[in-house]
């Protein structure tokens, strides 16, 4: 599925990110990120492993705490919030995990039921039968309602895993690592689901990977994040269209080319 | 001769410093007792996780259940086959279900429960939070909104404490029962008679110190279990020293308190 025409709104920022800083002990991860993430926009962050992507996505969903810098999410600044406030926040952020993250001790149903009855009290039955339905219907795995996540293949946990953040219809979408470990027709299956997600639940979406087919097949803008920073912020050909040697090797390796 | 293997050989690792390893010690304390604290703050505040609490009681009580059994039974039969022949010596078996039940009732009973519960639930417990910790299901609970501290921490601590001295009475019973059946067999005592002589020498503070016990091992396991599971880390390397801390640390903690709490009833008796 080709990426389908968005409508983003470029005067209304729903993440906003200014020099944020993050070191673990003597080594500095993030050294002074910039980041705006628009209303209905697919923002793909592109590096390689350990270069502080998935950081970046724990502290603006409030799992880490940000040594410098400030991080505003529907202008609520996370580092100053109070933790209901936080709490009430995260509902509206969706986050899908690199290894998706589901309840192994509970079947997929109870997996997307789990957060809808905890953050939606006096929710009936009936209500929440035909969100879990819904939500297995926009990932197209109706048929795992019952099953284990230990029975479910690493493409279909993907997909389980983006269906129980959807369930608390969220605004904003955290992808971290959508395709590693990925066959690469699962892999063009969940782009494809990324690119529904935003068109049917119209939400602005922060993706997180090294996967080249991912960032081009999904990304409406692309951050390249080298030593630290954001050194190339553009459209996929404006990123790659450089002579800069730490950005070309990752474009010339990638099988894309 | 081998010279080369002896030159390439790695240098012996040098551990953390004493003065490290004192500083590290007094960090996990500290750590511990904050986990303590949020406990206490967040275990009775609303909303309360009771259809979760139910659960993890009845997997403490079922985890452990058939251990408990055997090993209270044996124990109850074992300590009476072995404390006969001193008694014997004096003439005074007729006081075996009195020194049975004394022994029973005051030590044995919470402290081999606690034990056993240490080795099935407080390791279950951290391995289980801990491989959650690891594959970043405990994240995925507080990103969606809920609080997982409260749902598997809480839940879990409030469970054992409850449970603890409902088994730890069972295995009273059943050390007792493990007791008449030896006695009866080589005295031929009925079990009216053995029952009646089992309470004679036992007082109100008996049962309150044991109970007591009971409550503080069963707290003990489950927050040693939920702090070790909580705060994994390194994998599933992490996964398996977490289950180890818990029963490690859990049964040092145990035979630390029971020292602590018969001291504190000797001085009510």
């Amino acid at each position: 599925m080709e990426k389908g025409k968005t409508n983003i709104d470029y005067k209304n920022p729903v993440i906003v990110v200014r020099g944020l800083e993050k070191a673990f002990d003597d080594y500095r991860v993030l050294r002074g990120i910039d980041l705006d993430l628009y209303q209905e926009e697919n923002l793909v962050v592109l590096g390689r492993s350990g270069s502080g992507k998935s950081v970046l996505i724990k502290i603006i969903s409030g799992l880490l705490k940000a040594d410098k810098g400030e991080v505003m999410v529907f202008g609520n600044d996370i580092s100053t919030i109070t933790d209901m406030e936080l709490q009430e926040l995260r509902i509206r952020i969706g986050f899908s995990f690199q290894n998706s993250a589901l309840y192994d001790s509970m079947t997929v149903r109870k997996n997307l039921e789990f957060p809808l009855v905890r953050n939606r009290k006096g929710i009936t039955r009936k209500e929440i039968n035909t969100s879990v339905e819904s939500v297995l219907d926009a990932v197209g795995l109706s048929q795992t309602i019952n099953q284990m996540p230990s029975e479910l293949s690493g493409g279909q946990r993907k997909r389980i895993g983006i269906a129980r953040t959807l369930i608390l219809k969220p605004e904003i979408m955290l992808y971290d690592e959508p395709t590693a470990g990925l066959d690469p027709i699962t892999c063009i299956e969940i782009n494809d689901l990324i690119n529904e997600v935003q068109q049917r639940f119209h939400t602005s979406s922060i993706i997180i990977t090294h996967d080249l087919t991912c960032a081009k097949s999904t990304g409406d803008r692309i951050a390249m994040l080298l030593d630290g920073q954001f050194q190339r912020v553009g459209s996929f050909d404006e990123v790659f269209n450089t002579s800069d040697e730490r950005v070309k090797p990752f474009f010339e390796y990638n099988f894309i080319q | 001769m081998n010279t080369a293997s002896k030159s390439t050989a790695p240098a012996a690792k040098k551990g953390p410093s004493f003065k490290r390893r004192l500083s590290n010690a007094f960090v996990s304390l500290y750590d511990i007792n904050k986990f303590i604290l949020r406990f206490f703050r967040e275990a009775f505040l609303p909303p309360f996780e009771l259809k979760e609490v139910v659960r993890q009681c009845y997997e403490t009580g079922v985890r452990s259940f058939t251990l408990i059994t055997l090993t209270g039974f044996i124990t109850g039969l074992i300590f009476t086959k072995q404390s006969r022949p001193s008694l014997s010596n004096f003439g005074a078996q007729s006081w075996l279900p009195s020194l049975v039940s004394i022994a029973i009732m005051r030590a044995l009973a919470p402290l081999v429960t606690a034990l056993i519960a240490a080795g099935k639930v407080g390791s279950s417990i951290g391995a289980e939070l801990g491989s959650m910790r690891v594959t970043e299901q405990i994240d995925a609970m507080e990103v969606s909104g809920t609080k997982p501290f409260k749902f598997l921490v809480c839940t879990r601590v409030l469970a054992t404490t409850l449970t603890l001295p409902i088994l730890a009475t069972y295995t009273a019973f059943v050390a007792l029962l493990g007791g008449y059946v030896n006695v009866s067999v080589n005295e031929g005592t009925s079990y009216t008679t053995f029952m009646e002589q089992v309470f004679e020498p036992l007082t109100f503070v008996d049962f309150v110190a044991s109970l007591s016990k009971s409550i503080v091992f069963g707290f003990t396991i489950g927050i040693v279990g939920c702090y070790q599971g909580y705060y994994s880390t390194k994998g599933t390397e992490g996964v398996g020293k977490a289950a180890n801390g818990a029963v490690v640390t859990a049964m040092f903690l145990i035979f630390v308190e029971e020292i602590l709490i018969v001291q504190i009833a000797g001085w009510f008796r």
